[in-house]
């Protein structure tokens, strides 16, 4: 940061947020708008009538739970980050990621339930919605996997701990919000239903 | 300063600012970071699209001014598009409206003027020493190039580029079989249409962020140029609306390339019935429309913004009712999100729904005018300064007012039965959107040229090339409501072969006339642009005698824009002619305790606590 001797410093307005996170929470308020205009459009062809009922594999109930813990096990490793504990942080982290793998995992077995009823991607677009809802929301789930690993890998570094923890404090945030989201695509399919 | 303030000021300062000393020419005007030269990366990129924008639409102007006339001439630009007869082909017509639209709606006025002015603007008028996060600012900017390329490309694919309208309504756009321009060249409109909200969203997140964190000293929210509330509040709406447009694109391109049918049903093609069953042609425009209202106040926002700031600067008086600016703005953001049926009407959009879509469109009139109203009391009795800029600003209200008023008309759900996808139409969005936008952009540049290239543009050029352009506008425009109101539909390649229309021809030949030279006179601007950047009148460092921050940086500011600390911020942008003051104009870095002859009741507090400190 050699620059800061060539430009004085002024007086910038500090505050609390830092600008990353923000950027950050800019960042998921977009997808929470994508998501939102299609689930909106689920509605609006709904409401059009002809709509084919769908059983929604099972399986999404053992991936909501999967998720679920996901964000316990990454809290964990945040709280863990909070006190210090190398060991307990690299054990949260470790855990959230294979839970997110199995996560993918059984959302793309589940696909395999839908085609054993016949609901396919190309069909009814009844059927090609939960596809493209399963299918946006396991993409951003692997943006945030890459995330996971480029913390967990600081964090055989030494370099996630209670003095560091915007990296970590970014990566909650955001699967948090994964995690929120899935569970509301999957409240919004059943009820919806 | 404490330790906190430091780590965040690092945070700051830390995304791709590895290239201080001596900087390589790569990374000092192609893969910058510096906000400046970003901004004048997109102005650049703009202008170059505007005039292929441009020229797209004087040519198909030919073929509706003189649809009798041989344009063999054009072969060698436009090849096998020329018919054996001398006649534009008649689906290269559509492709040449589409791309029209498509680059003057996206590649001009948003990532053109928003691009521009939001990178140059921002840091420099709130005190910062550059945006954000100069590394995803420059990513923005990249992929606004990757699009353009993409789009550019298109235009040489054997089946021509998109070809379905700006608005690339399925089924039309999702059938190949429907039209050769539903082929390839709508792929590569897709595609490049994903680059471009990529880069507006980096950049949109980038504007806010900044806005928000990173004000110098005193600059309240209460206290910001209006150009930044404007910009600001444009990187909201997009940030809000483009998303959509991006799931509406992806189910166009389910449907298109792997066979869904979101938007497609019961369709026969050569009496053959296609395999998609229960889609939705009008989901799409639900989708595509909530973005595409917000939209057009995207394009005119931030002109808006920058009317105001030169308005005022040049009538040397405060804007009047700068929080009712705000306000309108802030309702206007607020409505244009619910008004998005009133461009479908005619879809077979319940009744019942239309006059609630009806409603709340006309509602936006009012706060439309409450900002034509300020900019007209603005003026009232102004010491006014007939500059370039302000020239073009006026230009803009009128346009502004002009063509709102049409809106008023159309968002009428009854008189929309008639009016619907007119030249009506085309008259309302030209005067409103595309005029008044273009005219802020000129004014922006004309402006905020001295800063950008530390010299001025010609004035008398520029006032030769405001009156060519303000009076072309209008000739070509006006005309089109009478051809609107006989019913003539937009997109049609020819207006002779129907009857009802031959009284037309004369007009259409004058309106084709008009925009040809409106054309031409744009030359003028880029001669003056390019010849002021190498050998222009080295400018002073106010030249305008303006108030905000980008005035108080050195004629041409480096990289973090003030050589010494941040100046601190004291007062709202908007001291002109104050009563008592020396000057006419009060710099907003002039603290309240200097200026005690001048100050208001409620300023006198204020300069005693500042004193104090
Ligand atoms: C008084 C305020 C306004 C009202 C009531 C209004 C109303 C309307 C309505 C009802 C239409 C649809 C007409 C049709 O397709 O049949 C329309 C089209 C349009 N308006 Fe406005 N408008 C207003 C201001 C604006 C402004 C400020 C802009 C842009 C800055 C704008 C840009 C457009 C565009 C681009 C279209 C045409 C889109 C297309 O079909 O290609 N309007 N307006
Ligand atoms: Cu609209």
């Amino acid at each position: 940061m050699e620059r800061h001797a060539e430009i004085p410093l002024g007086s910038v307005r500090v505050r609390s947020v830092n600008p990353k996170k923000f950027a950050m929470w800019l960042f998921i308020i977009t997808v929470a708008m994508l998501f939102a205009a299609l689930t909106s459009a689920y509605l609006v062809k709904q409401s059009e009538g002809n709509w084919p009922e769908i059983v929604f594999p099972s399986l999404f109930n053992t991936t909501s739970v999967i998720i679920v813990l996901s964000s316990i096990s990454l809290h964990f490793a945040y709280i863990a980050a909070k006190r210090n504990n190398l060991l307990q942080i690299r054990a949260g982290l470790a855990v959230t990621s294979l839970l997110a793998i199995a996560f993918l995992i059984g959302q793309y077995m589940s696909w395999g339930q839908l085609i054993s009823q016949d609901v396919f991607f190309v069909g009814h677009p009844a059927g090609s919605f939960i596809y493209v809802f399963t299918g946006l929301h396991a993409v951003h789930l692997i943006g945030g996997v890459i995330f996971l690993a480029i913390v967990l890998y600081n964090a055989f570094n030494y370099k996630v701990h209670s003095k560091s923890l915007n990296q970590l404090e970014m990566c909650v945030t955001y699967w948090h919000f994964l995690g929120g989201l899935w569970l509301y695509l999957y409240l919004f399919l059943v009820l919806n239903n | 300063m404490s330790v906190a303030d430091i780590q965040i000021e690092k945070d700051l300062h830390h995304d791709g600012h590895d290239d201080h000393h001596e900087q390589s020419f790569i990374s000092k005007y192609i893969f910058s970071t510096d906000h400046k030269t970003i901004a004048k990366q997109f102005l650049i990129t703009g202008i170059f699209w505007a005039l292929i924008g441009g020229g797209l639409s004087v040519i198909f102007r030919l073929q509706l001014g003189f649809p009798d006339m041989e344009l063999y001439w054009l072969k060698p630009l436009l090849g096998k598009w020329i018919t054996a007869e001398g006649k534009i082909d008649s689906e290269f017509y559509l492709a040449l409206v589409t791309m029209h639209g498509t680059i003057m709606v996206f590649f001009v006025l948003t990532a053109g003027l928003s691009g521009t002015f939001a990178n140059f603007l921002i840091p420099l008028q709130i005190g910062a020493r550059d945006m954000a996060s100069g590394f995803m600012n420059m990513l923005s900017y990249w992929f606004f190039f990757v699009s353009g390329v993409i789009m550019f490309i298109s235009f040489f694919l054997e089946t021509g580029p998109a070809s379905g309208g700006w608005t690339v309504y399925p089924p039309l756009s999702a059938l190949p079989q429907a039209i050769q321009g539903s082929g390839a060249g709508m792929t590569m409109w897709l595609v490049s249409m994903v680059f471009f909200i990529a880069s507006t969203l980096l950049g949109g997140i980038n504007y806010i962020t900044t806005i928000i964190n990173m004000r110098t000293e005193g600059m309240s929210f209460t206290r910001l140029p209006l150009t930044v509330w404007a910009l600001f509040l444009t990187a909201i709406l997009g940030l809000l609306s483009f998303p959509v447009l991006v799931a509406a694109a992806l189910l166009l391109v389910f449907d298109r390339s792997f066979g869904t049918s979101f938007y497609l049903s019961d369709i026969y093609i050569g009496g053959e019935a296609l395999p998609h069953i229960g889609g939705s042609p009008i989901l799409y425009q639900h989708l595509f429309w909530f973005l595409g209202h917000p939209e057009v106040y995207i394009v005119i926002l931030p002109a808006l913004g920058i009317t105001s700031e030169i308005i005022s600067t040049n009538s040397r008086k405060p804007i009047f009712g700068y929080r009712a600016m705000i306000g309108s703005m802030l309702a206007i953001g607020f409505l244009s999100f619910i008004v998005w049926a009133h461009h479908m009407f005619v879809t077979g959009l319940n009744p019942f729904l239309g006059s609630i879509f009806m409603f709340l469109t006309l509602i936006i009139a009012v706060p439309s005018a409450v900002k034509a109203f300020n900019y007209i009391t603005t003026l009232w009795r102004g010491n006014i300064k007939f500059t370039t800029a302000m020239l073009f600003s006026i230009g803009l209200v009128s346009f502004f007012i002009s063509g709102g008023l049409t809106g008023i008309f159309l968002g009428n759900s009854a008189l929309d039965i008639n009016l619907h996808d007119t030249y009506f139409v085309v008259a309302h969005f030209h005067l409103v959107m595309g005029s008044a936008a273009f005219f802020g952009m000129l004014a922006g540049v004309y402006h905020w040229f001295p800063k950008m290239f530390g010299r001025m543009m010609d004035e008398r050029l520029g006032s030769i090339h405001f009156w060519l352009t303000f009076v072309g506008v209008y000739l070509v425009f006006f005309p089109l409501h009478y051809i609107g109101i006989a019913g003539f539909p937009r997109r049609y390649y020819s207006f002779t072969s129907f009857d009802a229309f031959q009284t037309f021809t004369d007009l259409n030949s004058f309106v084709s006339i008009a925009a040809a030279l409106t054309f031409f006179a744009q030359f003028i601007f880029l001669f003056n642009f390019f010849y002021s950047i190498f050998a222009g009148r080295k400018a002073s460092l106010n030249p305008w005698k303006s108030n905000t921050l980008e005035w108080t940086t050195p004629r041409l500011p480096g990289h973090g824009n003030w050589p010494g600390a941040i100046p601190k911020v004291f007062r709202w942008a908007y001291d002109y002619s104050k009563p008592g003051a020396k000057d006419d104009f009060i710099p907003q870095t002039v603290p309240l305790s200097e200026t005690p002859e001048s100050n208001l009741p409620n300023e006198v507090e204020e300069a005693k606590a500042e004193a104090k400190k």
